[in-house]
């Protein structure tokens, strides 16, 4: 079967005037579908820029990316933007949802771009579906000011799903969070594993990286680490053993 | 992304910004209102300079006696009286296609009936200057062929004059006295309104031209001849001969300026418009130019807001938009910015027109083509200014827009 990422020798070399900045420098990697992956580094070791080129934001200097068996390297700027459209579905750290604009109209938002048309009754329709399974199905018609960070999270993971992708890229996903609520959007991510998306998350903390099934630890622009997680954690497990601590201190009713 | 989804997407964006977008599409509501209602002023000067160049008559020429200057012709026409009766009489004869032709002598006299007295302007013409100038009768009749051979004392009066000397009372039969000389009143004028001068056409009485000459104005020559044509389509024709006829008869050499001079009723009315359509090109430039200034106004606004939205428009290009898309989005909200804006102007500029027709007690007319090109370059500004702040938000790099601060 053909993986849903994979990259052979990928490099990225970003030029500022006189100096070139290696972000990545040669990374192989082969994700297949159903995979869950959590990708980890200091601050600067090229997670985001890996992310990016998988997210078909952008394209390698050199080596090559295949998307679902498609060599990204060749396709123009629209056609990348059609592949976002139709394969992946992003989350990001500070949600990026549109002000001012209802939950099921952000959620809506990638319908609008999808060639051929959606008819407008089906967009809404899909729009609730989506709210609905990651536990918003009431607050639709609720602002992101309306909404608490971990709500407006779930709004963006509806975004993400709402063209049924095949990727789901996550950078930072909890970055603004508490834990509680991170637990929370990791349940979320692993019942959607569950049922056979693929994950690939950047994150900077190791116990969030544990809800994933593999980890890949990235070091000046490389791969360092590339392994299962062993003794995966379990959302459900979790959240009881938070409730449990937050009982004995009075924090949780 | 269809065209319908760009619109609402487009308006939804200005509802957002309602202020803001107000303030933006003032300057294109000012710019249109003033084109509008500076173009009303001038379509209505002309309209009403063509109502009254119309009621000289129908497919008249004017002949003018003395020397007048190419280009410097003046509505008070020449002083030196070059034309005479004799020269009357040639181009009813010689003239192929003329079927009328009336001189006028002007005499400014003062009029007594009873105790009133009024200075009136005195036209001294022939019997067929009525059919001429398609002028009807109210009441009584014409004087004749008969009256103008014998100069004989009678005259025809019109409405201002009438009311000025005989108030309601009935004027047909009763005798006026014009420079003392006792005149009977035989017809009555139907009103004619005010000429493109502005002065008052009914404030007049009509004589014999003979009898004008004899007991009013004196001497024997004429200030203007009217001649009326046939049909439209002999006017240049009669136009030549009459040249020719006069040239002969006045012994005008070949290459010399004339002392007459020969206005068909068209070149006229050129002339009477010339200076109002140069007028109204002129306000008309200065509104275009502020139309322009704010169509800077909103490519200004849209800088900004493309600015304002760059993680906006980030997540749109991460999601699958397209190029094109994010160009379409911007551009709209250019254009409906500048078209609701132009068609409020619109609406502005005939209100303010009505207004003006008031104040200035002239007709303002807003012509539905008027409306049209406001509505067109408005729309038309929306696209040149709206097509480079859209350029600018559809070239963003979306990794770049979406970590942008
Ligand atoms: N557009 C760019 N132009 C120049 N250099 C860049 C650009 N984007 C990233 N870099 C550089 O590439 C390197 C990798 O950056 P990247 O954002 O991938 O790191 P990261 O692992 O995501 O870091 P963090 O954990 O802080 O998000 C850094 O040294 C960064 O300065
Ligand atoms: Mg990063």
């Amino acid at each position: 079967m053909t993986p849903i990422i994979e990259l052979r020798d990928f490099k990225k070399t970003y030029k500022t005037g006189e100096i070139e900045v290696h972000a990545v420098r040669g990374v192989n990697l082969t994700v297949a579908a159903g995979e869950f992956v959590a990708v980890m580094g200091a601050s600067g070791s090229g997670k985001s820029t890996l992310m990016n080129t998988i997210g078909c934001l952008d394209r390698p200097t050199s080596g090559a990316y295949l998307l679902d068996g498609v060599n990204i390297g060749r396709l123009e700027r629209d056609d990348l933007a059609d592949l976002r459209n139709q394969k992946i579905g992003f989350v990001f750290q500070g949600f990026n949802l549109l002000s001012r604009t209802s939950a099921s109209e952000n959620v809506e938002l990638p319908m609008l771009y999808r060639r051929p048309a959606i008819p407008a009754r089906d967009q809404r329709r899909r729009a609730l579906e989506a709210l609905t399974k990651v536990g918003l199905g009431q607050r639709g018609d609720h602002t992101p000011n309306q909404l608490s960070g971990g709500q407006q999270q779930r709004v963006a993971i509806a975004r993400a799903l709402v063209n049924h992708p095949k990727l789901l890229l996550a950078d930072e996903p909890t970055g603004n969070l508490d834990s509680r609520t991170s637990i929370e959007i990791m349940g979320i991510f692993q019942e959607l594993n569950q049922m056979g998306m693929t994950i690939v998350m950047v994150t900077h903390e190791l116990d969030v990286a544990r809800f994933a099934k593999r980890m890949v630890i990235m070091r000046d622009g490389r791969v360092v680490t590339d392994q299962a997680v062993e003794g995966m954690s379990i959302a459900q497990v979790e959240l009881a053993r938070l409730d449990a601590e937050q009982k004995a201190v009075n924090l949780a009713p | 992304m269809i065209i319908f989804a760009s619109i609402r997407l487009a308006l939804r964006a200005l509802r957002r910004n309602l202020l803001r977008t107000l303030l933006t599409m003032l300057g294109i509501i000012i710019g249109v209102a003033a084109v509008i209602s500076v173009v009303s002023i001038g379509n209505g000067a002309k309209k009403q300079v063509e109502a009254q160049i119309a009621t000289l008559g129908q497919n008249v020429i004017l002949v003018l006696s003395g020397n007048v200057t190419r280009g410097g012709f003046s509505m008070g026409f020449g002083t030196a009286g070059t034309l005479t009766q004799p020269d009357l009489e040639a181009i009813r004869k010689e003239v192929e296609g003329v079927v009328g032709a009336s001189p006028e002598v002007r005499a400014n006299s003062q009029l007594a009936y009873g105790n009133q007295n009024a200075n009136v302007q005195v036209s001294g013409v022939s019997a067929d200057y009525l059919d001429i100038r398609a002028w009807p009768l109210k009441s009584g009749d014409n004087f004749t062929e008969q009256d103008v051979r014998g100069a004989t004392k009678v005259a025809i009066i019109g409405q201002t004059t009438r009311k000025t000397l005989f108030g309601d009372g009935d004027a047909v039969g009763q005798t006026i006295r014009i420079k003392n000389a006792p005149f009977v009143i035989v017809g009555e004028l139907a009103p004619k309104g005010m000429n493109m001068m502005g002065s008052d056409q009914d404030d007049i009485v009509l004589v014999p031209f003979s009898s004008a000459l004899k007991r009013l104005a004196g001497g024997t020559s004429f200030r203007s001849i009217s001649v009326q044509a046939a049909d439209a389509k002999l006017l240049p024709g009669v136009q030549h001969d009459i040249d020719d006829l006069l040239r002969q008869r006045h012994k005008i050499q070949e290459g010399r300026d004339p002392d007459f001079l020969i206005r068909t009723q068209q070149e006229i009315s050129n002339l009477a418009t010339s200076t109002s359509r140069v007028l109204t090109v002129l306000l008309g430039s200065v509104a275009g130019v502020s139309l322009v200034v704010g169509g800077i106004g909103i490519m200004n606004i849209m800088l900004v807001s493309v600015t304002e939205r760059t993680r906006e428009i980030g997540v749109r290009l991460a999601i699958g938009a397209r190029t094109r898309d994010i160009m379409m989005q911007f551009l709209f909200e250019a254009i409906a910015l500048s078209v609701i804006g132009g068609v409020i102007g619109i609406g502005l500029g005939a209100w303010v027109s009505g207004q003006l027709s008031g104040v200035m007690g002239s007709p303002t007319v807003v012509a539905a083509n008027s409306i049209l090109i406001a509505f067109g370059s408005s729309a038309l500004i929306g696209i040149v200014f709206g097509y480079f702040p859209a350029l600018k938000a559809a070239r963003l790099d979306p990794i770049e827009a979406l970590r942008f601060e």
